[in-house]
């Protein structure tokens, strides 16, 4: 079998109907979100700036710039046939590894986590987030490999895909960065029970998780402020000084933006920087306030058409692969988004990840589009 | 692909759906269910309320003297929640600032205790009010010391120096009047919520009276009786600030509307007399020698009390012992607290004159004479006088068993025979069916008692007065009601826990209880007569009788003494006058009361009148003083109580002056003298000549006109500083007004946010915790700096 056979067919097909055969669905959502995002990012900050003696559209200039880039590698992305992908995935793995390594070495420490690869003119690579694009391709290409449309993958395939996954989230775990282990376990649940696992394997990964939640905070590996940003949520008011302060302010502002909101910059709660970080995890907020009800709900309903797309990608696609990326990435999303919005909305954990698309953020921006690529991908390749 | 991955796939798009299905379920109670509890919640998040504390309003007396003003004082004061924030929980700050201070760290965390927390925690040293608000800790601090802790503020986290308008005690002539004046005190959480509960109720609606966590209460005195007329009401500035609390602009700005003036029917000279006799009279009882006891009289306390009989203005009323009320303000030190509450000290804060209460003895026989001539006993007719009066198997004896022999009502009264008494009032006593009472018994003393106003309280405006007591048949009842069952039960067992120590006194106790448990409730006719000359079970308060006299010397009206005589806002407006109050009539004939008002001026003016010597070469005969000495003999081994109750003139009444020296020995000999001296000042008396001019009241007589008050707020009085700066009360609580005098900052200070300082902490900050903990030390000022 040659490399050249599907690719060239991928270009053939690709350059005569490409934009037609898109999934604009996806594309528009995610442009959506994209579009929606930078003027939260915009209103959020420009205040500050401002106070700061700054360009009051540093903040949303470079998030333009970050979308940009991000639609551009979908762009690549969506146009290489992923099949052959497939055989770029273990380089891709090997070097988010590296990546996590090496922020772990010598990374910024940002809110308690050493995440983040510092770079020139501001901006920071986030290797955990490319870290969850490796591990749905990793696992996506072990459970897979050997029977596609066969029943269901061997258990020597599902311990490998468990390895592939088990390698960046202890990395992950030093950093520590809690919300992306959350999610990327989520990822990994999803990305096994698709592949038609036996149950006892779905059963096992859940107990298995519950058993390193515990003993990480039986042997004190969570540390405190984790665990009080955990468990804050579920008393936000006890103590506003200090982790249930954010949410608390979070949730006064999306309650006081009622139905329609105050208008873009026109926020109290967000133009008084009630809500600390709320360009990034607690974006939501400004939505909440400044658009309200309408707003908020428009941003889970973009979220909701974008997952669906990668739902029926998913059953669409024309081999497991494929089908196992689009589905990985539907939980990714699906969760991360729950994840942060809930976080905003008072009913989920403090744990600091980006709502995709939406916050700011360059590393959360790329990832989220690349895995739209991937979408896309998938979808030019579906079974007709 | 498997029907397994298909199968699962679709559940998980499920899932996710659920998902997205919660987040719109959440948004939609907290964006629309719960918007409005949450739009509040925002507002309150960024609008911060600066209260600048209004100027609380001055007492005058009735010519327009400050009784009460304002003044600025250097007040330190620590943030305890700051304080309790820092690592070693603010000793190495507050060890600095006791050392500054001049205190101990003790003492000074003492002051910084929320009451009740811990045993020694007791109101007034520990604080009282929001644990919120800065703390005052010491007043009147020298301007360097106030200058070094807002300097260094890293030396002194938490605390803080400024300009604060605290109450001052002008004292004119001297007068203390602390237990008419009052004091101030921190509101209290108790009282917030309490107010708060009454308006969700309804109840209350003025927002004038609303109370702020800054606010400083009367607790005391006029003080506290008009508590919401003094206070004013506080301005408010509503600023809009963002989360670092930097101010980002003002919402609402209300000015304050400062307190009105209370003038009293107080005069500043006549009561810094009546104090002053009080304590010579004191002074006397202590330098003369109790027949009894072979001691010194131990004139431990006394009360004065001077009234308008025409309406019951309270020209002056004093108390001994009494204390500085400028102890209270700024806090009081555990210190002076302890002075002031102390079993040695002989507790100051109980005013004598409406709190305390004493025998009457024979000042009582107001109330006797006047039953005995509405129940057919004349003037002119002759009574005995023995030396004593046997009631059943009880000896009933005169005072130091004199018989002046037979006498007629006046001389009765003049000469303060006891013994007609017993015999008039044991007359009424069988009358009234004796030990079996008939079914509607007269009880003329008792009525006529309380139509005087004894055992009811008189209504002055000033709070916590006491009530008293006639010892009459109801009392008698009421007592039966309440220990009939006790005495019963000690009738069978006796005292065994007294018996084994002292078995006499035991057994004494255990007849008494047998008595009681059969007949206790029984008003005896040893009782009768012991009520007749206001000894036994009656009690009653120096202005309780002051009132009664009053009431005879104007014709039998019963006037509530009032102390305040109206409000005058600041702008010199009247608010309000405070009209007399009339709360009885006497059951007595006009024919009746002027003949004991002559009766009553024989004790003066006869030679047998036992208050004659004290006012030998007094002008009685232009100024008769109508009086009745009272020589009270107290049942608990104390010394005599020393009353002297007058009123004059006895033709033409006008005033009621009474004096009470507790143990104090005889009313002649203690309490004669001052009054005499109150006379004389008040009519202006030197010898035997009057003058009026050299009356201690102005033109001679009570003011009958509120003073004047400038529209700029300064009273008009008599003698006055002539410089206008210099007397201007009025404004001194304003921050901008007095500032530069009081501190001005050093040329080279630093602290520019110095003369904003005032309104910091006069004002303080109403915010949350939250605020304040986010704040950085000292970035506070950004509020208040210009």
């Amino acid at each position: 079998m040659t490399l050249a056979y599907p690719t060239s067919i991928g270009r053939r097909r690709a350059s005569s109907s490409y934009f037609r055969r898109l999934d604009w669905f996806v594309v528009l959502a995610a442009l959506a979100l994209s579009v929606i995002g930078s003027l939260l990012v915009w209103s959020a900050t420009q205040g500050k700036l401002v106070e700061q003696g700054l360009d009051p559209q540093s903040y949303l200039k470079k998030h333009l710039i970050n979308l940009v880039i991000g639609v551009g590698l979908a762009l690549v992305l969506s146009r290489f046939d992923y099949r052959l992908l497939r055989a770029y995935t273990p380089i891709l793995w090997v070097l988010s590894i590296l990546g996590l390594m090496f922020v772990l070495v010598a990374g910024a420490r940002i809110n308690g986590a050493k995440a983040w690869i510092p770079l020139p003119a501001g901006f920071s690579i986030q290797p955990a987030e490319f870290a969850k694009l490796a591990i749905i391709l990793g696992m996506a290409m072990l459970l897979s490999e050997k029977r596609d449309a066969e029943d269901e993958p061997r258990d020597v395939d599902v311990l490998s895909a468990l390895a592939v996954a088990a390698v960046p989230i202890t990395l992950i775990m030093l950093q520590p960065d809690l919300g992306t282990v959350m999610v990327i376990a989520c990822v990994v649940f999803g990305i096994v029970a698709v592949s038609g696992a036996r149950t006892r394997w779905l059963l096992g990964i859940l107990a298995g998780g519950a058993l390193v939640a515990f003993v990480a905070i039986q042997v004190g590996l969570l540390k405190q402020y984790q665990l009080d940003r955990l468990t804050a949520f579920t008393n936000p008011d006890a103590n506003s000084r200090t982790t249930g302060f954010n949410t608390q302010q979070a949730r006064i502002a999306i309650g006081s933006g009622g139905l329609f909101g105050t208008g873009l910059f026109n926020g109290p709660q967000t133009q008084g920087r009630f809500v600390p970080e709320n360009q990034t995890d607690f974006v939501y907020s400004v939505a909440g306030e400044e658009l309200g009800f309408v707003g908020a709900v428009a941003i889970v309903a973009l979220l909701g058409v974008l997952l669906w797309r990668a739902v029926h990608i998913a059953m669409r696609a024309s081999d497991l692969f494929g089908r196992l990326v689009a589905s990985g990435i539907a939980v990714w999303i699906a969760f991360q988004a729950f994840e942060n919005i809930g976080m905003n909305l008072g009913i989920m954990p403090v744990t600091g990840v980006p709502l995709p698309f939406v916050s700011y953020g360059g590393t959360s921006m790329f990832a989220s589009w690349m895995a739209v690529g991937l979408l896309l991908n998938v979808h030019l390749r579906a079974r007709e | 692909m498997s029907e397994r991955s298909s199968l699962r796939l679709a559940v998980l798009g499920v899932l996710i759906l659920s998902l997205l299905v919660t987040m719109v379920g959440r948004l939609f109670f907290l964006q629309v269910v719960s918007a409005d509890v949450y739009t509040q919640k925002a507002s309150d998040n960024r609008i911060r309320e600066v209260v600048t504390p209004a100027t609380r309003g001055l007492i005058l007396d009735q010519l327009g003297r400050p009784l009460v003003a304002n003044k600025t004082s250097l007040v330190v004061s620590v943030d305890r929640t700051e304080v309790a924030s820092q690592k070693d929980k603010g000793t190495a700050v507050l060890t600095r600032l006791a050392k500054a201070l001049g205190t101990t760290y003790t003492a000074l965390s003492y002051k910084l205790e929320l009451c009740g927390k811990t045993a020694h925690a007791k109101p007034p040293i520990c604080w009282n009010g929001s644990p919120y608000q800065p703390i005052p800790v010491a007043k009147d601090i020298t301007q360097d010391l106030a200058l070094t802790i807002m300097e260094k503020r890293s030396d002194y986290p938490g605390v803080t120096a400024g300009l604060e308008a605290i109450r001052e005690f002008p004292s004119p002539f001297g007068v203390n009047a602390a237990h008419i004046l009052g004091y101030l005190g921190p509101v209290t959480d108790n009282e917030l919520a309490a107010q708060k509960a009454a308006r969700a109720a309804g109840g209350q609606t003025a927002t004038e009276s609303l109370l702020r966590r800054t606010d400083l209460i009367g607790r005391a005195g006029l003080e506290s009786q008009y508590d919401d007329a003094l206070r004013g009401t506080p301005g408010i500035k509503q600023l809009a600030v963002d989360q670092a609390a930097a101010v980002v602009g003002t919402v609402g700005e209300t000015q304050p509307t400062p307190g009105d003036y209370l003038v009293t029917n107080i005069d500043a000279r006549l009561q810094s007399v009546v104090e002053t006799q009080l304590q010579d009279a004191i002074l006397r009882a202590r330098s003369q020698t109790d027949k009894n006891s072979g001691k010194h009289y131990k004139g431990d306390s006394g009360a004065a009390v001077v009234l308008d009989v025409t309406n019951g203005h309270v020209l002056a009323m004093a108390s001994y012992p009494s204390y500085d009320p400028g102890v209270w303000t700024g806090g009081i030190s555990a210190k002076e607290y302890t002075s002031l509450t102390a079993p040695v000290s002989n507790y100051p804060l109980i005013s004598r004159a409406m709190q305390g209460q004493f025998v009457p003895a024979s000042t009582f026989k107001i109330v006797s004479a006047s039953a005995a001539l509405q129940h057919g006993y004349t003037a002119n007719q002759i009574y005995n006088c023995p030396s004593f009066v046997m009631v059943g198997n009880r000896k009933f004896s005169n005072f130091e068993g004199e018989a002046p022999g037979p006498v007629d009502l006046a001389k009765g009264l003049a000469v303060s025979c006891d013994t007609m008494w017993y015999q008039i009032a044991y007359d009424m006593w069988l009358r009234d069916g004796g030990n079996t009472p008939i079914a509607r018994p007269l009880d003329p003393i008792e009525k006529m008692a309380k139509s005087y106003g004894y055992g009811r309280t008189t209504g002055i405006d000033l709070p916590s007065e006491s009530r008293g007591r006639v010892g009459g048949r109801s009392f008698k009842t009421a007592l039966n009601a309440q220990l009939h069952d006790a005495w019963c039960v000690r009738a069978k067992t006796g005292y065994p826990e007294i018996a084994t120590t002292d078995p006499r006194r035991a057994n004494t106790l255990k007849a008494y209880a047998v008595e009681n448990c059969a007949t206790g409730g029984l008003f005896r006719g040893g009782d009768s007569v012991n009520l007749a000359i206001g000894q036994g079970d009656t009690v009653v308060t120096p202005l309780q009788v002051a009132t009664a006299y009053a009431a005879l010397a104007n014709g039998g009206t019963i006037w509530q003494p009032q102390v305040a005589k109206g409000l005058i806002g600041t702008n010199g407006k009247v608010v309000k006058i405070f009209k007399p109050k009339k709360t009885g009539t006497l059951p007595v004939s006009q024919a009746n009361l002027a003949f004991l008002r002559s009766a009553f001026s024989q004790v003066t003016s006869k030679p047998y009148g036992t208050g004659y010597n004290p006012f030998k070469g007094f002008p009685l005969a232009q100024i008769p003083v109508a009086a009745k000495t009272g020589t009270g003999q107290a049942s608990n081994g104390q010394q005599s109580t020393s009353w002297f109750s007058t009123f004059a003139p006895a033709n033409n009444p006008k005033y009621a002056v009474v004096m009470m020296v507790s143990q104090g020995g005889t009313g002649a000999g203690t309490s004669a003298p001052s009054v005499r001296k109150i006379y004389e000042a008040i009519y202006g008396i030197t010898g035997s000549t009057i003058d009026p001019a050299k009356s201690v009241l102005a033109g001679g007589a009570p003011a009958t006109k509120l003073p004047t008050v400038r529209s700029d707020g300064t009273p008009v009085y008599p003698g006055m500083p002539s410089t206008a700066s210099k007397a201007k009360p009025a404004a001194t609580a304003t921050a901008s007004a007095t500032a530069p005098a009081t501190a001005s900052p050093k040329p080279s200070s630093t602290s520019s946010g110095f003369l904003a300082l005032p309104v910091l902490l006069g004002g303080g900050l109403v915010g949350r915790r939250a605020r304040r903990r986010r704040r950085p030390a000292g970035a506070g000022f950004r509020l208040w700096s210009p």
